[in-house]
């Protein structure tokens, strides 16, 4: 069973996954996946996401056996069908894919005939961020309910921010989306409000979730610079000062700093980034294994 | 001779439970009791109907450049099993009808393959460029009344103001325009809305096509040529085409069976055959197209057939190219979208596209002695929309149960498509 986008996932499913990235944190599993063959399919630029299922992938004994699209016959010409393909035909057991353009992973494992995680397509879904988030605010916060996100920045381009939207008004938690109305997403479409003033709703906050602008996918176009989105939208000091005691600031990196958030916040008490970061090891194991569970 | 008998016949005095004999390419008797031959070709239309053969004023035949995905022989039998007895040409071929020459080509191929009659229609712009007027008078000498870019819109005002200018003269010569501002479509892959902020694909708004038919109705209430708006896809598109006819600029609009059929909420998973531009537009978008349909603001029916094969679609769904087929399901979605009603079915399925495209000898009610060009039907008829005879099958019904199903098609008096018995 692939995993695609977050939607796919009940909610008990979705708290089934969390617990078991706990207990890996706290016991490690060895070798139980060793004879397991796990292929990352980057077709995008990754640091964080790649290290992140490759070092989950350790964890778990398997192996992982690298794929550079840059050095692949898909730079020859291959269609991405092809490529699918010629590395389905080799049997590994898991693969692991991010691509520009949304609906790839679904299509590589159709074609490939081998189950598929989603590392990231186009503007659309991004589910393993998506439970490492959710596993860093359940460790910091014990829950979701009641719990007031503001999520700010570009939202409409992310496919961080659109598995959050989905999830969290599930699990209890009250959302703002707040950025210029380029960025901000129609009424009525997700369970949120929607908001273009951030100082009017900073001190209501639990967790501010600030996202860079996705110059990659066309966001650059919906602001005049980045000097009057920090004007507007940036956490600096001054807008820290608004925010209530035991407020988070969260990022699913990478960030621009002096953009959508200054250093001393990115660096600061409030932050949760480093969290976040580390969430996804165990959120990948407990991802991988329940595929790799259910394929053996 | 072909005597077809028992059906409901669409004539020129109404609906009339008659048998009709055609010969020598025409409608030789109508009525009961008509003389039948021993050595006729007998069609049984016991609960059919019988009309005007159904005109097609936006197809993609692929011919010449992309035979792999369409040629001559297998749009004109997909037009056929659709119950058009006429189609009209796109020219954004490869190369591109855009001069005499080319038109000459495609009639010659059609003359050769063809099972229905072909129109021709032409470029706007010389290779399709937007910059330059194609060969419009060598193509108007040889038969082409309507010219179109299609495929892409005429953005440039100017040049789409002088080309009106320059075929005003001419009452019979359409411009047809594919509304969609590309800067404003900034590359969408769906209509902007629910579907495409859920799903995570670039948004393709309505006002891409709103503001591209606001321009031209202003040239055309300017100028007084004929302007045709292909494929109407928003509410908002139809209203301004109402008020347009209701100032008496003369402009017509059609609108594809599947824009008459689906909508966004069909969207549900990353099928790449409900790709297509313009893209399926929300509800309320869908209701005012039947509406505008049913009282007349839209003319036309037009399938806009586009065919891909397996392997280009077979993509993720940003990277599927937009099209759809449509000429062999038509009949059934449209029926479906006008719940059955036969009389706006046939004025905007055969007569008033005929019309529009100038296709003489198609779109008339029966009467004595006009033009053997007929379709028959049975509205009630289910069958499952697959085995198509296109060479591709990139059809957004694919897999499903339709509704209401063409028996046969009568061409210049032959029996093209269906059983004799």
């Amino acid at each position: 069973m692939s995993l695609f986008d977050i939607s796919q996932l009940s909610q008990s499913e979705i708290i089934a996954i969390l617990d078991r990235a706990d207990e890996m944190k706290k016991s490690p599993v060895g070798a139980s996946y060793s004879g397991k063959a796990i292929v990352p399919m980057f077709f995008e630029p990754s640091t964080r996401t790649r290290v992140s299922f490759d070092l989950a992938a350790s964890k778990l004994g398997a192996a992982v056996v690298s794929f550079d699209h840059r050095n692949s016959s898909s730079a020859k010409g291959e269609t991405l069908r092809d490529t699918a393909r010629t590395v389905g035909a080799m049997d590994p057991d898991l693969l692991i894919v991010r691509h520009e353009k949304a609906g790839a992973p679904e299509a590589v494992a159709r074609w490939s005939g081998t189950p598929v995680v989603n590392a990231g397509d186009g503007r659309r879904a991004h589910p393993t961020q998506t439970l490492a988030d959710l596993l860093t605010i359940r460790d910091h916060f014990g829950g979701f309910a009641g719990l007031r996100v503001g999520m700010v920045g570009d939202i409409v381009n992310s496919r961080v921010a659109r598995g959050l939207l989905y999830c969290l008004p599930h699990l209890g938690a009250s959302l703002v989306a707040v950025g210029p109305a380029t960025f901000t997403p129609q009424e009525g479409i997700w369970d949120t409000d929607v908001s273009t003033d951030l100082d009017s709703v900073l001190g209501e906050l639990d967790i501010v979730y600030l996202l860079r602008v996705q110059k990659e996918r066309g966001g650059g176009l919906g602001y005049p610079s980045d000097g009057e989105f920090h004007k507007r939208f940036g956490l600096n000091d001054s807008r820290a000062d608004q925010l209530k005691p035991g407020c988070v600031v969260m990022h699913p990196g990478p960030m621009n700093r002096g953009v959508e958030i200054s250093d001393s916040l990115a660096d600061g008490e409030r932050s949760l980034i480093p969290s976040q970061v580390a969430a996804g090891v165990p959120i990948r194991m407990a991802v991988m294994a329940r595929i790799l569970d259910g394929a053996s | 001779m072909i005597v077809v008998t028992g059906a409901r016949v669409l004539t020129t005095e109404g609906w009339k439970e008659w048998d009709v004999s055609i010969d020598d390419g025409v409608v030789a008797e109508l009525g009961h009791s008509i003389p039948q031959p021993a050595d006729a070709i007998h069609v049984d239309g016991s609960g059919m109907v019988l009309g005007p053969g159904f005109v097609d004023l936006h197809t993609h035949l692929r011919e010449p450049g992309q035979v792999w995905k369409e040629d001559m022989v297998s749009a004109t039998t997909g037009a056929a099993r659709g119950g058009f007895t006429a189609v009209m040409a796109m020219p954004n071929t490869l190369p591109p009808t855009d001069s005499g020459d080319s038109v000459r080509w495609l009639r010659r191929r059609a003359i050769e393959a063809a099972v229905v009659d072909v129109g021709i229609s032409g470029a706007l712009s010389r290779g399709r460029s937007g910059e330059l007027m194609s060969h419009l008078d060598e193509m108007y000498d040889e038969g082409v009344r309507m010219f179109t870019d299609d495929g892409d819109a005429l953005m440039d005002g100017g040049l789409l103001r002088r080309i009106m200018i320059y075929l005003s003269d001419r009452p019979d010569a359409v411009i047809a325009q594919h509304a969609e501002d590309p800067v404003i479509a900034a590359g969408g892959h769906t209509h902007e809305g629910r579907r495409s902020q859920t799903l995570g694909f670039v948004g393709l708004p309505s006002s891409a096509e709103v503001t591209v038919i606001a321009r031209d109705l202003a040239l055309a209430a300017e100028v007084g040529t004929h302007y045709h708006v292909q494929h109407i896809s928003a509410a908002a598109s139809v209203g301004l085409v109402r008020q347009a006819k209701g100032a008496g600029v003369k402009v017509t609009a059609e609108v594809t069976p599947h824009h008459l059929q689906l909508c966004e909420d069909d969207l549900v998973d990353l099928d790449t055959n409900m790709k297509m531009y313009p893209p399926l537009r929300s509800r309320a978008d869908r209701e005012a197209l039947v509406e505008g349909l049913r009282d007349g603001t839209v003319d036309a029916v037009a399938t806009d057939h586009a065919p891909h094969a397996d392997s280009e679609k077979d993509v993720p769904f940003e990277d599927a190219p937009r099209g759809v087929i449509g000429l062999e399901t038509a009949f059934p979605a449209t029926l479906a979208a006008l719940d059955g009603d036969l009389d706006i079915l046939f004025d905007r399925m055969s007569v008033r596209p005929a019309q529009i495209g100038g296709f003489a000898g198609h779109g008339r009610p029966l009467e004595k002695g006009s033009a053997a060009n007929l379709v028959l039907v049975d509205p009630s008829a289910e069958w499952v929309a697959e085995g198509f005879a296109s060479r591709s099958n990139n059809s957004p019904f694919l897999g499903q149960e339709l509704n209401g199903k063409v028996v046969a098609t009568i061409v210049d008096g032959g029996l093209i498509y269906g059983d004799a018995s």
